[in-house]
């Protein structure tokens, strides 16, 4: 399994490493194109912001890599809000490979004032899960979100969670896979995301 | 629905644990790794790791430490302790640490935290505060472990550093910690329902009932804990299956 991870602007890059690491599978970290056009399965992490990991993408032409790639690819959290259509964050033209739109969560939003607080950091639930990529996972299993911006529910949603309101949790079109949390840090059913994406998705 | 989360806190000096613990199952119990690793296991929501090292080492064992955490762990961590400037957090970052926490450096240029949010997100700064409640009614803001006072009252200086961009409060309240008697459900709760981030409760949580209340009462989004974990008074899983049964939503 020839496993990569791309590199750029964004953090939480050791993190993925790391957990792949601990389920016992090797990756590599590269902006090399002919390495990410190679790999056997893509991972597309991030922790950052939107409107400069796009033009840090476009300067490196990394963005056509990721939309012409066909093997299965995993975006994580800001990596996943970039594959979709737009972002909010400094309104963004993303690289819309799903249709859904990345929106700011909102104080007005919320029914209680102690539930308002963004970005929401901490374990959430996710439900009606439609993928191999939850095979196992039980409905309503915690996951590790960190995020002020989320994807809205859409015709790719193939999980879903509440946060002022439901919003889509991950995403999926053909080869292309998304996860607003952070299966790195998501204990073992973070672990078991993975492996599924390694194993089940294709 | 979001969890409320529960956080064991590690001391750490030289690259071991400094409190001592009483974990019979453990090789090695100083191990900040090892014992970190075993409260994952039994459901702790994330870890922070409080460095109290003095020397000139600190920095390079520190960051070696994170990097060891990183490996092993599966939960989120924050690294404290001395942390002074954009680059150590840098290093930390790329060692693999989820989020920082700032405390003193921070007091003495609140600029820091600006910096840090910019150049690597709210999302990984968190503000430390030791405070107290002195005899006029009021919560200050002490500096250096709680060995400075100073003139500055917690929520002015809380709200003064969420201003800046810090993205979390851990707020320990030097009259509660170490007595086992409950938090510091007032100052917690001025935080927690006044803040537009996430406040950590910390000091004085000695019973099952103590954390019940300061999710309730205080409206703390995490409650930290150190010694009563490490001796075991406490069990994590024990702990969140009496908060589930109380309505409290928590990770089991």
């Amino acid at each position: 399994m020839n496993l990569v991870i791309i590199k750029y602007n964004a953090g939480n890059i050791q993190s993925v490493l790391y957990a792949l690491e601990r389920i016992g599978l090797e990756a590599k970290v590269t902006d090399d194109v002919e390495e990410i056009s190679g790999a056997d399965k893509v991972i597309f992490p991030g922790v950052g912001e939107a409107s400069s990991a796009m033009r840090y993408l476009k300067d490196r032409k990394l963005d056509e890599v990721i939309k012409n790639l066909t093997q299965p690819v995993l975006g994580i959290c800001l990596g996943m809000q970039l594959m979709c259509r737009f972002s909010e964050e400094n309104n963004v033209h993303c690289l819309h490979l799903f249709d859904e739109d990345v929106k700011l969560f909102r104080n007005s939003e919320a029914p209680r004032a102690t539930e308002a607080k963004i970005p929401q950091i901490g374990w959430n639930t996710i439900y009606d899960m439609k993928s191999e990529l939850f095979h196992a996972v039980p409905e309503r299993g915690y996951v590790y979100f960190v995020h002020s911006y989320y994807a809205a529910l859409g015709t790719h949603t193939i999980a879903t969670a509440d946060y002022l309101i439901p919003y889509s949790a991950a995403l999926h079109k053909n080869n292309f896979y998304g996860v607003q949390f952070h299966p790195e840090k998501s204990a073992d059913m973070g672990e078991r995301i993975l492996k599924n994406f390694v194993e089940r998705c294709y | 629905m979001l969890s409320k989360r529960i956080i064991p806190c590690l001391d750490i000096k030289d690259g071991r644990t400094v409190k001592g613990t009483n974990f019979v199952n453990l090789r090695d119990a100083g191990d900040p790794v090892e014992l970190g690793a075993l409260y994952a296991r039994q459901g702790a929501d994330e870890l922070v790791f409080l460095d109290i090292t003095a020397t000139v080492e600190k920095r390079k064992t520190l960051s070696e430490l994170a990097n060891r955490i990183a490996h092993h762990i599966n939960i989120p961590f924050t690294v404290g302790g001395g942390i002074s400037s954009v680059e150590d957090v840098n290093v930390l970052l790329q060692n693999g640490a989820d989020k920082i926490s700032v405390n003193t450096a921070a007091f003495k240029k609140p600029q820091l935290i600006n910096e840090l949010a910019k150049e690597f997100g709210s999302q990984c700064v968190v503000l430390a505060i030791d405070t107290r409640k002195e005899e006029d009614g009021e919560w200050y803001v002490y500096l250096n472990g709680g060995r400075t006072k100073t003139e500055m009252k917690c929520a002015d200086w809380a709200k003064q550093a969420v201003d800046l961009g810090a993205g979390e409060i851990l707020l320990t309240s030097m009259n509660h910690d170490g007595t086992k008697q409950g938090f510091a459900l007032d100052i917690t709760r001025t935080l927690a329902t006044r803040l537009p981030v996430p406040v950590i409760a910390s000091g004085g949580g000695g019973t099952m009932e103590h954390f019940l209340t300061v999710f309730n009462e205080g409206k703390a989004d995490a409650a930290l804990a150190a010694s009563i974990f490490h001796f075991k008074e406490i069990a994590i899983p024990e702990l969140k299956q009496f908060l589930l049964k109380n309505q409290i939503p928590v990770r089991i």
